[in-house]
């Protein structure tokens, strides 16, 4: 076999001999179909939920719209939607304040111990509150998503400012650089791999945030639909939820992690 | 203004002597008319943890325009510690420096400095390592963007210009940190350790092309090295330092001839003389070391 295959075949074994006992299982009718549906129910499920809800009717407008007009597609938008608005307004709050912090020691000083105490706190905590200032709709999911990719912005951007090498900072010095360059110069280019890589978890806690915040303040989106198919007992369609948040979060992560490759281009530790 | 310590020859771009080749001798520099950097009576004191340590004591050094001086002695003299008194990066507990009659109060591009760390900046190209200074000065961008074309010409990177510091050997690194600090054309230029690291070729390559750049410019150059051999090669002027507390031992004119050839017998005369004066504060630094280490 070739040297490429291979890893990918081995990478595969497992997964396809799990479906295959999975589904003689089922076959056998060795497992209630109610609590674990076969893994073709689930795929034919995945993609009902995929597919267009209607027949394609040229005289209600392009067939590209008629393409998305899928439930999953709707939902996958709006968790998006949710999570990239929650993501901002977090990210947005942290990142200004995570600089003050890592640059000036009075303010740290002074903020620090406050955002000890809150940041144990687990997002998910904050639902009830969130629900009574909020109401329903997508504000408190935002609200909960942004408190989700607050934590690790502030976290890392503070640990990337302290960080520089003060090596840099005396170079800039010497070749004549002001305070205020040597922060938009220096010190923020050599903090972006710490901040990029809180923006990464904090993306990657916003999507846990937001499959839990639609589970009870919104009606749609796929953590809403996951609870709603449990009310009607649709097991396949909890499980091709399930498989479409996972498919969501990788395919959010890997964009993530491509335009983080981009911007840190420059840095060592990416090589190869 | 820079005055040429010595005359180019055409073809090989290297500084030929003025004067006929003079036997070395480890007489006391002779004062020179232009003191470019004065050092008057410095001390340099670190608290510690249980004491203090004198990093340097009495320092009086008057560094000449135009002046190669190489500031040698073994780890931990106070070789670095001097030389960013003068950058400026750090105060002298007691005494003071002045360059070019100005009190240094803090770095500053008058003064360029080159890291043995090289320093460069990641994050930026070669070529906007070297524009960096350039932009902070106001410079206009075509005038940049000529000065730097020069640059990368004058140290051989014009290929490179594009590449980020990651990707170049330590020798190009190097060149990039010179002529990031050429860029601003300073009277001074700061060398702490910049070769340590790089292999002998590279190293030898470098030293030419910072003499040629030397006799190019007329820049005064204070270069720090624990190399008895590069030290030669290089310098106007030897100042040995000793070992804790740092006081200059020895300040030696260096006579011979450039291009200087470190297998001739003069050169390897010299060598050993500088020799028994440095291996003699390095012992003093192992004893003092062997002692840390036994009584912590
Ligand atoms: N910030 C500091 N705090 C305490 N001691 C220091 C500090 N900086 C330097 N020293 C001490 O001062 C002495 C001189 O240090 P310095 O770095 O100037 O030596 P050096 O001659 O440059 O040595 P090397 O060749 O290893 O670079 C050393 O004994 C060092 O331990
Ligand atoms: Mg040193």
């Amino acid at each position: 076999m070739n040297a490429r295959l291979k890893p990918l075949a081995e990478g595969f074994a497992v997964p396809i001999a799990v479906l295959v006992i999975w589904q003689l299982a089922c076959t056998a009718g060795l497992v209630n179909p109610m609590v674990l549906p076969s893994p073709a129910a689930v795929a034919a499920r995945w993609w009902a939920y995929l597919a267009p809800l209607e027949a394609y009717d040229p005289a209600h407008g392009s067939w590209f719209l008629w393409l998305f007009s899928g439930e999953m597609l709707h939902d996958a938008m709006a968790s998006l939607y949710r999570v990239v608005v929650g993501f901002l307004v977090g990210a947005g709050l942290a990142l200004p304040l995570g600089l003050f912090m890592g640059t000036s020691d009075v303010i740290y000083r002074h903020i620090n111990p406050l955002m000890q105490v809150l940041r144990p706190i687990p997002p998910i905590a904050y639902i009830p509150l969130s629900i009574l200032w909020f109401g329903l709709g997508n504000a408190p999911a935002v609200f909960l998503i942004a408190i989700g990719a607050f934590f690790p912005v502030l976290m890392n951007t503070i640990a990337g400012v302290r960080h520089v090498d003060g090596i840099y900072i005396r170079a800039a010095r010497s070749l004549g650089a002001s305070r205020m360059t040597i922060f938009r110069r220096v010190i923020l280019p050599a903090a972006t791999p710490y901040i990029l890589s809180g923006a990464r978890i904090g993306i990657g806690t916003a999507f846990i945030v937001v499959i839990v915040a639609e589970m009870i303040a919104v009606n749609n989106g796929l953590g809403f639909r996951i609870l709603e198919a449990r009310e009607y007992f649709w097991s396949d369609k909890i499980i091709a939820g399930m498989l479409t948040i996972g498919a969501l979060g990788l395919l959010i992560d890997m964009g993530v992690s491509r335009l983080n490759n981009h911007l840190l281009r420059w840095h060592r530790g990416l090589e190869s | 203004m820079s005055v040429q310590p010595h005359p180019i020859d055409a073809v090989t771009q290297r500084a030929v002597p003025v004067a006929p080749p003079a036997a070395p001798s480890l007489a006391a520099a002779p004062s020179h008319a232009a003191p470019h950097i004065v050092v008057t009576g410095v001390d340099k004191v670190f608290p510690v943890p249980g004491g203090e340590v004198v990093a340097l004591k009495d320092i009086d050094l008057t560094i000449n325009r135009g002046e190669f001086v190489c500031l040698l002695g073994p780890s931990g003299c106070g070789k670095s510690t001097l030389l960013n008194a003068i950058a400026g990066f750090s105060h002298p507990t007691r005494g003071g420096i002045t360059v070019d009659g100005t009190k240094v109060a803090e770095p500053g591009p008058d003064r360029g400095m080159v890291f043995q760390e090289y320093a460069l900046f990641p994050w930026m190209s070669v070529a906007q390592n070297i524009a960096f200074g350039l932009e902070i000065k106001g410079m206009g961008r075509a005038a940049i963007e000529a000065r730097v074309a020069e640059l990368l010409e004058m140290l051989k990177l014009t290929e490179f210009r594009d590449r980020f510091p990651k990707d170049l050997s330590g020798g190009m690194r190097q060149r990039v940190a010179i002529a990031r600090v050429l860029a601003l054309d300073s009277p001074v230029m700061l060398m702490d350790e910049p070769f340590g690291a790089l292999d002998a070729l590279t190293r030898r390559s470098l030293q030419d092309e910072l003499l040629r750049i030397w006799a190019a410019t007329g820049k005064t150059i204070v270069f720090v090295t624990h190399s008895i051999e590069e030290s030669i090669y290089l310098a106007d002027r030897i100042v040995v330092l000793t070992y804790r507390p740092g006081t200059i031992k020895r300040d030696i004119r260096v006579e011979l001839p450039r291009p200087r050839d470190s297998a001739s017998a003069a050169f390897n005369a010299l060598k050993r003389d500088l020799s028994a004066l440095v291996t003699a504060e390095q012992h003093r630094f192992e004893e003092v070391e062997m002692k840390g280490l036994t009584t912590d």
